[in-house]
């Protein structure tokens, strides 16, 4: 790397604020909601009116289904729900 | 203490290091997030989804990954596609089938300074704190010389001085890394 003075360095450390915390939070915990998004996707599988449901309006299903979901389990439902 | 390379932290990953998920979360959150809100210019709602997306689908197919050293441009990548669809889905009653019709001016420019910025945050830990606290909050939290201060215990008259140290300590680890 060339050509850096401490302006351009103080640029390029503007360009990277951090994202709001509960973002990360919830990202983060991805591995820990493995156990309910498995048992969900295989409670899907078992049900069709149940995956109906989620297809149809995820959040709600869920809710419905007594099922706390972050937005990050949501991401991760949709992505397996689609695939499978 | 050197930082760890992003093949190992994808190595530590796979492996089902617990607290590696966290790190690479950590590395990556503010590079998505910046994909999202200065190259496409989601709006927050929008922005969201697309990063807690991306990272399920980080974590779903970290394995498929061939080079685990190319982690950032695959990541990139998939924000990019996610941040199209999403601007797709957003204008559906306005048919557009070509992505660089989606895609907004300036993209392509904004991930290469993204990538430069980041090369930049990571040698923060080579330079060791309190300067990588001091320039994080200062540059990227835009938190005032006071806020600074009372969060680190150093009075915000010196905090100036600081940054300015700091600078050409990043500075002197990039000379001596060309």
């Amino acid at each position: 790397m060339t050509g850096y003075d401490e302006e351009r360095i103080a640029t390029l450390l503007r360009l990277l604020p951090p994202p709001p915390t509960g973002w990360i939070e919830a990202a983060a915990e991805l591995p820990l909601a493995r156990a309910v998004i498995d048992s969900i996707v295989a409670r899907a599988e078992a049900d069709a009116a149940f995956r109906a449901r989620l297809v149809v309006d995820l959040e709600t299903a869920l809710e419905e289904a007594g099922y706390e979901a972050s937005p990050s389990v949501l991401a991760a439902l949709r992505l397996r729900l689609d695939a499978g | 203490m050197p930082t760890q390379t992003d093949a190992e932290l994808v190595a530590r990953c796979r492996a089902g290091d617990p607290d590696a998920w966290n790190e690479l979360v950590e590395r990556f959150s503010r590079y998505v997030y910046a994909i999202c809100v200065q190259a496409f210019r989601l709006e927050p709602a929008d922005a969201e989804d697309v990063f807690q997306d991306v990272f399920a689908r980080v974590y779903e197919h970290l394995d498929r990954l061939r080079n685990d050293e190319a982690v950032r441009p695959w990541i990139a990548q998939l924000t990019r596609r996610l941040c199209i669809d999403r601007l797709r889905a957003s204008r559906r009653e306005v048919p557009v089938d070509d992505a660089e019709e989606l895609e907004p001016s300036g993209v392509d420019e904004t991930v290469a300074q993204l990538d430069e910025a980041m090369a930049v945050r990571a040698l923060l830990d080579t330079v060791g704190e309190p300067c990588r606290e001091i320039l994080d909050r200062f540059f990227a939290r835009d938190e005032s010389y006071r806020t600074i201060g009372e969060a680190l215990g150093i009075p915000s008259g010196t905090i100036a001085s600081r940054i300015s140290r700091c600078l050409s300590k990043v500075r002197a680890e990039l000379e001596g890394r060309s």
